[in-house]
Formats: structure tokens, C-alpha cells, sequence
């Protein structure tokens, strides 16, 4: 592609459709170690790749996903797909990961239930799925995966390594794992260390599954699963990703199907049936036990355990670019954790860039505000691409 | 493939006060520019200077430039935004033009001497003669080639003259290291000797470090 039209936003396109790979990184012989002590066998890893790799493999890009998302990225599983992959906005040709230019990979993350083994997938000991017998995992060990899935893709250094909220505690985690094999990472809407608040608003949707009476201690694959718990769950995690502005905007006190008042304790605001709606959904997609194991992850999370200071801790990423987004009105992840980690970079003497922007879409906005994400990361990409290491 | 770096614009080449601080920063130092814009400056400094800097800009357009010509740069403002920064971290703490626009000037001169061993401050004069005639004969907020705002939209809430920041300088024990006066930013003679400074020197830049 010529560069005025990977400039152009006529340009800016789909991937098309894509297929989701699955390739096994472990096995008996060869266990995972996990950081609880536990080791785990097998473990097969659910991912998809995007463009092409250049001779040099310098243009590679891992894309990290959240809590409740997945391999598929970008484009599109089949030609009349509703909905394309999670960040399709951003990944593609022309858009801010620039499939024209860059290698970019996105994994389903240990634990997951979309591909990558996980509390659901086949326990060898016993024949039968996991469940709470499955390894309590951190975020430490998801990396540890993704980067035997990036060196078995033949990619020694990733030019970035990017996600938001979990999927920014993994591109924070792997500058400090693996500083030799990122030349830059990007957290969006992410942070160093799970705040006590958020640590409660997981508990809350954790519980809700526990107590849920067809949980029945996470053996429910072969009958009813616990979905009254997991839409819960749902439903406060969705709450905290709007903010007070954005459901102002969003819903407002409006009324769904009545047109007055019932007195009764129907759902009828529009907020009330959104959130419903939205909780019942995801129990058609996401696993109960996989919520309990990967919001346990992110509990776990803190990059300054085990050091001095967060600086101390931090100043492993020596070498590493930074590039910071978070968003005004995200109380889930405030600016704050985010300030407060990139400031222990700047004064250990690292590179690194803090971008606070202005939205009022709590923490979803690193889902939607698409334009001005698109213009830092294509700009900072952009310089980091043209650079040879 | 890739864009290229945007460069630098001509006319910042050859800026007065980029060439003095240019000459002013020693090579392989450290530099924060407080108020850094499209990050020229800091580009200069790191192409001809191998010069580490760090930008810090409140808008969001600039920023994205600064990124664009690959600078380290933090989204914040300057009148709050040095408490998070160690003492001595930097070689140099640059704030150009842009003193008159910070809410606490006297705030962030000491934080800028905190922060780094030396720093750098270049302003308009608004004792210069251009401006004090402008006042005296028109009975209006001078408007000219230094302070080319109108006094309802201009950014800058603290006009001062060399003398003032002079007074400021001693009071808190800021020891002027060097002075340079200019007529224009963009042409123009520099010098670093001028009888009566405060009437004919349009802008100054000088150079602090904390007396011992």
C-alpha cells in the first residue's frame, strides 16, 4: 500500500473474514507452571492473527482482551456475521493497528472460555470438565502463555503489545516479564494494581454465581447452569463500565414498554431492561466458572508486590516505550492508577507517554472512543514503526 | 512504508529563543519543556542536541503531534503538574513563553528549580517601550507583535517586565546565571549586554539555578 493511502481514511476497511486457530503450547511432558505452584497439562491456546508478518518479524502487534472478551479482535467469522470481531474499530486496514502494516495477534487468555483452555475444557485426571478444580491463574501466567504462543509464531519482539482494562494489566505485564521480546506496550483505561473498589464490585459478581443454587460447586456443565448469577454479575459489570453522564445520555429516566408507572417490580426504565437485557446475553456466551477464574486474576493483580516501590518493580521494563491512554470519567479505572504508573516510569528514567482523554463514557470508552484512540496509537505506532530498534 | 516524522517547520529553525536554548543545553542531558505545544523544541533538542526530553502540554491536538515526531509527553497542566516529579530528575526544566498563562508563576518557578538543576525561563517584556507608549497614548491594553492577544481573549492572566521577574528571582533566592534579550522571536539580533534591558528588550530569556 502506497503511504498516501494508508493516510487516507477512505482507506480505512475491513480484515474480512477470519478464522480463529487453536494450537496446543503445553502438554504433559511440558507442563505450565503456574504461579500458585500449580502446574497445568494440557493447555491449547484459541487465537487469530491479522496481516501479514515481514521478513524481519519487527511488525508484530498483541492485542490483549478484557475480562469478557476473546480471540476475534477484528472482522468477521462468516460473511453475514452481525457483529464483528470486539475491536474491529480499531484493527484493520487503514484504522489505528494498520493491518496493512502490522502482524497483529489477539489470544483468547488462560482461563477463558472462548478456545483457550479454561475451568470448562477437559480435565485428563478426571475425564470431566474442570471446574473449581481448574488452577486459580493471574494475569502473570496468561502472559507467560501468550508469549510461548508469539514465540511458537516466530515473532522475537513485538513492536507493541496493547489492551485495555485486564487487557492493559497484560500489556503492563509483559514490559515487566519479558522487557527483551516489547519494544512498546500501550495500557488503555488499565492499572498497575486492582483497587480495593474493584476488588468489591468483583466479589459482588462473584458471589452472585457462588450462591447461584446451579452453580453446585462449578459442576453444572451437564445440567443448568448458573446463569441467574452470572447475569448478575453481569449486570453490576455493567454498571460499572457506564458512568452517570453516559446513562444520563443513554437512558435517562425513560420508560421501556409502559408508557406510565406500573407500581410493581417489572423491569420498565430503560436503564432496568438494558441491564437485563445485557446480563441475560452473556449467558448465552461466556462461561460462570471462567468469571470467577479471570476476575480472580485481576484481584491478584500488582505489579508493585514483591518490591520496594512500584518504580523498583516497574524499572524491569528499562528499554520499553510507554504509551498511557485513560479516560476522564472512568471511575472503574481512574486516571489516577494510571497517572501514578506512568509517573514511577517517567522517574526511573523510562519513555513514556500519559494521555488522559476527555469522554464521558466511563470506562467503555475504551471501546468507543474510536477517533481520538486512533489518532495516538497510529501516531505512536507510526514514529515506533519507522525507527529500527 | 511507514509516515514520515513530521519535521520541524522552517520557521522554528530559526526561532531566537529555540537557538539560545539550543546553544544553552549541553548534549545527552536530560530536559523537560513545561507547556511543550507540537513539541518542536524537543525534537530539535533530541535531533541535534541527543538530548532526552520530556514534554508536558494540556491539549490533546498538540499532544498527538508530540507523539507523531515520537517525544515522551504528559497530558496534564503545569500549574499542577510537577508534584509528581523528583527532585533533580532533570538537567534542565524549560518553560518558553508560556509564564504568563501558569495561574501560580512564583508556584512553578519553584517547582522548576526543585525539579532541575538549572532552569530556563523566556517571556515578553511588557515594560517594553512599545507597550508602556501603546498604554500611555492609546489608553488601551497594548496589543503588538509580543502580546498579540486582545485583553478579553488572551491566555495570558500574568503580564510581567523584566524587573519584575528580576524581584521574583531574588525573593526566592534564584541566582541569574545568564541573560539574553531579544527585539523579535523569528529574526533578529541577540544580545546579552542591553543598557536599560526593561525599556528596550522586547523578550528575555533567562537562565536559573537555585543559589547556593
Amino acid at each position: 500500500m502506497s503511504q498516501s493511502a494508508s493516510q487516507d481514511n477512505s482507506a480505512v476497511g475491513s480484515v474480512g473474514v477470519v478464522e480463529s486457530r487453536r494450537m496446543r503450547l503445553y502438554d504433559a511432558d511440558d507442563p505450565l507452571r503456574l504461579d500458585s505452584g500449580a502446574t497445568l497439562a494440557p493447555v491449547d491456546v484459541e487465537y487469530e492473527t491479522y496481516g501479514r508478518l515481514d521478513a524481519e518479524a519487527g511488525n508484530a502487534v498483541l492485542i490483549c482482551h478484557a475480562l469478557s472478551g476473546d480471540a476475534h479482535a477484528a472482522g468477521l467469522h462468516a460473511a453475514g456475521d452481525e457483529k464483528p470481531g470486539w475491536w474491529d474499530t480499531l484493527i484493520g486496514p487503514g484504522k489505528g493497528f494498520d493491518t496493512e502494516r502490522y502482524f497483529v495477534i489477539c489470544a483468547n487468555v488462560l482461563g477463558g472460555c472462548k478456545g483457550t483452555t479454561g475451568p470448562q475444557s477437559v480435565n485428563p485426571a478426571t475425564g470431566k470438565p474442570y471446574g473449581l478444580d481448574f488452577p486459580v491463574v493471574t494475569i502473570h501466567d496468561m502472559v507467560t502463555v501468550q508469549k510461548r504462543l508469539i514465540d511458537r509464531l516466530g515473532v522475537r519482539r513485538l513492536l507493541t503489545v496493547c489492551g485495555g482494562s485486564m487487557g492493559g494489566m497484560q500489556a503492563l505485564e509483559w514490559s515487566v516479564s519479558y522487557p527483551e521480546a516489547v519494544r512498546s506496550a500501550i495500557p488503555v483505561a488499565s492499572t498497575y494494581r486492582t483497587s480495593p473498589q474493584s476488588i468489591a464490585l468483583n466479589e459482588v459478581g462473584r458471589q452472585a454465581i457462588l450462591r447461584d443454587p446451579n452453580f453446585r460447586r462449578g459442576q453444572y456443565y451437564d445440567g443448568a447452569a448458573p446463569n441467574a448469577g452470572l447475569s448478575l454479575a453481569r449486570m453490576i459489570g455493567h454498571i460499572t463500565y457506564l458512568s452517570d453522564q453516559s446513562m444520563h445520555e443513554k437512558f435517562g429516566r425513560d420508560l421501556r414498554h409502559r408508557k406510565a408507572y406500573g407500581y410493581d417490580f417489572e423491569p420498565e426504565f430503560a436503564v432496568q431492561t438494558y441491564l437485563h437485557y445485557h446480563g441475560e446475553r452473556f449467558t448465552k456466551r461466556f462461561d460462570a466458572n471462567s468469571y470467577l477464574y479471570i476476575t480472580k486474576a485481576m484481584d491478584y493483580f500488582d505489579l508493585s508486590q514483591g518490591y520496594p516501590s512500584l518504580r523498583k518493580s516497574l524499572a524491569r521494563a528499562a528499554g520499553c516505550k510507554f504509551l498511557f491512554v485513560s479516560f476522564s470519567s472512568d471511575w472503574l479505572f481512574p486516571s489516577y492508577q494510571t497517572r501514578e504508573a506512568a509517573n514511577a516510569l517517567r522517574n526511573s528514567g523510562i519513555d513514556v507517554t500519559f494521555v488522559e482523554l476527555q469522554s464521558d463514557y466511563g470506562h467503555d470508552a475504551f471501546l468507543l472512543e474510536v477517533g481520538e484512540m486512533t489518532k495516538i496509537i497510529s501516531a505512536f505506532l507510526g514514529y515506533l514503526g519507522g525507527v529500527r530498534p | 512504508m511507514s509516515a514520515p516524522v513530521p519535521s520541524v517547520p522552517e520557521r522554528d529553525l530559526v526561532r531566537n529563543d529555540y537557538r539560545i536554548i539550543l546553544d544553552l543545553v549541553e548534549p545527552g542531558s536530560r530536559v523537560l519543556d513545561l507547556g511543550c505545544g507540537s513539541g518542536h523544541l524537543l525534537a530539535l533538542l533530541r535531533d541535534r542536541r541527543k538530548v532526552g526530553g520530556y514534554g508536558l502540554e494540556l491539549d490533546e491536538e498538540r499532544i498527538v503531534e508530540c507523539i507523531e515526531r515520537g517525544l515522551s509527553v504528559f497530558h496534564c497542566n503545569i500549574d499542577d503538574g510537577l508534584r509528581d516529579f523528583d527532585n533533580q530528575s532533570f538537567d534542565y526544566v524549560i518553560l518558553n513563553q508560556t509564564l504568563p498563562v501558569t495561574h501560580k508563576p512564583e508556584l512553578v518557578i519553584l517547582e522548576m528549580a526543585r525539579v532541575g538543576r538549572r532552569s530556563i525561563v523566556s517571556f515578553a517584556n511588557f515594560a517594553h517601550w512599545r507597550v508602556r507608549l501603546g498604554l500611555l497614548l492609546n489608553g488601551r491594553m497594548p496589543v503588538s507583535e509580543t502580546i498579540p492577544y486582545q485583553w478579553f481573549e488572551t491566555p495570558n492572566i500574568h503580564h510581567l517586565t523584566l524587573t519584575d521577574f528580576d524581584v521574583l528571582c531574588r525573593r526566592n533566592r534564584l541566582g541569574v546565571l545568564d541573560r539574553y534579550y531579544f527585539r523579535h522571536l523569528d529574526r533578529g539580533a541577540v544580545t546579552r549586554r542591553c543598557r536599560w534591558a526593561n525599556f528596550r528588550a522586547a523578550y528575555a530569556l533567562y537562565l536559573l539555578a537555585p543559589e547556593a
